[in-house]
């Protein structure tokens, strides 16, 4: 299999504070890989490097073979798309306006959109079925709506790889799934590589091929969800009581914590 | 995206230019003597010869300074439009954040120290302009993409730089004893009237202003989403930011050092385009650019024509305007 992202012995420090230690991994073309943590781990961080908006001041990422300091922002943002964790929706852009955005990094110098673009971002928004929201204002939107617009966006920026940080974390459990589905169909149909940071262990277990546990910017382990998802890494990762068996649905491995009132009966 | 943006950009400046045209044409016709706008306008279209002194008046008086109110108006309407998306911050405008303060300073040193209007005087306003953005902007802590301070502190870190470069012009011009004094306190209110007609080749420079702000309209449009979203979407914003706040720097102390200090217009005219176009800067880069420019020579023509005798500064009108006009349409935007 074909390595879209490899990454060596990153280190990132942010105003004398360690973020990422040595960190190395590699991501397969087409792959879906989801990378989790507790809060503070570097998740964030670790996203930002990959798409080569933070600098590591150590180590290096090779995106298709290729140093990423080598590439020009725009032809990067060809390959690449993010979907933010924090949406901007200040300004009254409508979906439709928003979603063709993401054909920047391929327009011209004037950045006219021609027929071809309007034809992608339509298609994009029928995709993650946005497409009767098109002339609402992005504040109208509900969180569910919203993200899906954003994912549209990035869609639309026909990358190679999309980079999404936390997009489930506000939304109830049928959003969830409504989204991390139209990543994993997309993925399908289309062989793009997904990588996500995510705080559901469950959705992580569910939708990922690969997962990346990080902790106080070190990585503790990479491995399929049944590997990673093991009782004694997670409890030493997350400080918590966690029981993990096989979900009633399937192959999965299912992710509980233990509250401390039930950790009596538990024992 | 009911019609392709293409085709808006086109029908809106259209409108937007037809408007200007007429405008001009009545600040041209309006005079002490009243409004002769058929008249004038077959002056201007060379159907009838005027007399001499009508003559004198209309290519002499009245039309180098209706050019000069539509480019100052036009340039102002468009620096407030640049600010306001480099620091997503509605009420951002080159007065406002003293930039036009401070290049109003340099402007009075190089007057004083007698240097010639051209490149003299334009150098010394820039690179005053040039320091208070960079005051400004470190303060605010914007330009490095983290904001260190809130939204409203740029706005008062503005509001004092414009006090300061106040106290400083202050300062300068009550140490002088020249006979230019009179010539910079008119200067200095916002007037349109002192300018010579051989200053208009000048304004030629804020063309290529125009150019590079009109093709940097998209991203400026994405550097609304937030700076990691820009870059995300393949724009170099440290580069692109840096070239707009230097060219709308230069395109603003130009205007400062020709016509001095008029306010408000970047705030107004941008805010009502935005309420009436949307945020796409492919749209209001131009319909600032013309807007602004029908807006000032109107308030010109105010200026000119309201007092029973003699006139004006501009930069009296576009306050009075302003301010009022700004608050109403900040309440309705909330409501």
């Amino acid at each position: 299999m074909r390595k879209i992202l490899d990454i060596k012995n990153i280190s990132l420090s942010l105003r004398d504070k360690l973020i990422l230690h040595h960190v190395s991994f590699s991501i397969t073309a087409g792959e879906f890989f989801v990378i989790i943590g507790p809060n503070g781990a570097g998740k964030t961080s670790l996203l930002k490097v990959l798409a080569g908006l933070q600098k590591a001041q150590q180590g290096s990422v090779a995106i298709k073979d290729k140093d990423i300091s080598k590439y020009r922002r725009r032809n990067l943002s060809q390959i690449m798309a993010i979907v933010p964790q924090q949406i901007e929706v200040g300004f009254p852009f409508t979906v439709a306006d928003t979603v063709i955005m993401g054909r920047s990094p391929h327009l011209g110098i004037l950045g006219m959109e021609g027929k071809n673009d309007f034809h992608i971002a339509e298609e994009a928004m029928k995709f993650t079925e946005v497409s009767h929201l098109a002339e609402r204002k992005l504040h109208q939107l509900s969180g569910g709506e919203l993200q899906r617009v954003i994912i549209a966006r990035a869609i639309c920026q026909q990358p190679e790889i999309i980079l999404l940080d936390e997009p489930t974390t506000a939304l109830d459990p049928s959003h969830q799934l409504k989204i991390m589905d139209l990543m994993e169909k997309f993925r399908q149909e289309q062989g793009t590589t997904i990588i996500m940071v995510s705080h559901d262990l469950n959705l992580a277990s569910m939708y990922g091929e690969r997962l990346l546990l990080l902790k106080d910017g070190r990585v503790v382990k990479t491995g399929d969800p049944k590997s990673v998802l093991d009782t004694e890494l997670l409890e030493q990762s997350y400080g918590c009581r966690m029981q993990v068996d096989e979900s009633p649905i399937g192959q999965v491995a299912r992710v509980t914590p233990i509250p401390e009132k039930y950790l009596l009966n538990y024992e | 995206m009911s019609m392709p943006i293409g085709k808006k950009i086109v029908l809106t400046t259209l409108l937007l230019g037809t408007v200007l045209i007429l405008v001009s044409i009545i600040a041209i016709s309006a005079g002490s003597a009243g409004v002769h706008f058929w008249e004038t306008l077959e002056f201007l279209t060379g159907k009838s010869i005027p007399d001499n002194a009508t003559a004198t008046i209309i290519y002499q008086i009245r039309l180098p300074r209706v050019i000069l109110a539509a480019f100052v108006g036009g340039s102002l309407a468009l620096g407030g439009l640049v600010f306001q998306a480099l620091l997503r911050n509605p009420l951002a405008e080159p007065y406002i954040l003293g930039i036009s303060g401070g290049s109003a300073i340099g402007a009075i040193l190089a007057m004083l120290i007698g240097l010639s209007y051209f490149p003299g005087v334009t150098i010394f306003s820039f690179t005053g302009s040039l320091l208070v953005l960079a005051f400004v902007t470190t303060l605010a802590g914007t330009t490095m993409g983290n904001t260190m301070l809130s939204r409203d502190s740029l706005l008062l870190g503005g509001v004092m730089m414009n006090a300061f470069c106040a106290a400083v012009i202050m300062f300068l011009i009550s140490m002088t004893r020249s006979f230019q004094v009179q010539h910079i306190l008119y200067w200095l209110m916002g007037d349109l009237a002192t300018m010579q007609k051989e200053q208009l080749p000048i304004l030629l420079l804020v063309l290529p202003c125009f150019m590079v702000i009109f093709i940097l309209a998209r991203p400026m449009n994405l550097l609304l989403l937030g700076r990691e979203t820009a870059a995300a979407m393949g724009i170099n914003v440290k580069n692109i930011v840096l070239l707009l706040l230097v060219i709308t720097s230069l395109m603003v102390s130009i205007i400062v050092s020709l016509s001095g200090l008029i306010g408000f217009v970047g705030l107004v005219i941008p805010h009502i385009f935005r309420l009436l176009l949307g945020p796409d800067h492919r749209l209001l880069v131009p319909s600032c650019l013309v807007g602004g420019a029908s807006y000032l020579i109107l308030c010109d023509l105010l200026a000119r024509i309201l007092p029973s005798s003699g006139e004006l500064p501009v930069g009296i009108i576009t306050a009075l305007i302003g301010a009022p006009l700004f608050i109403v349409l900040l309440l309705r935007n909330r409501a």
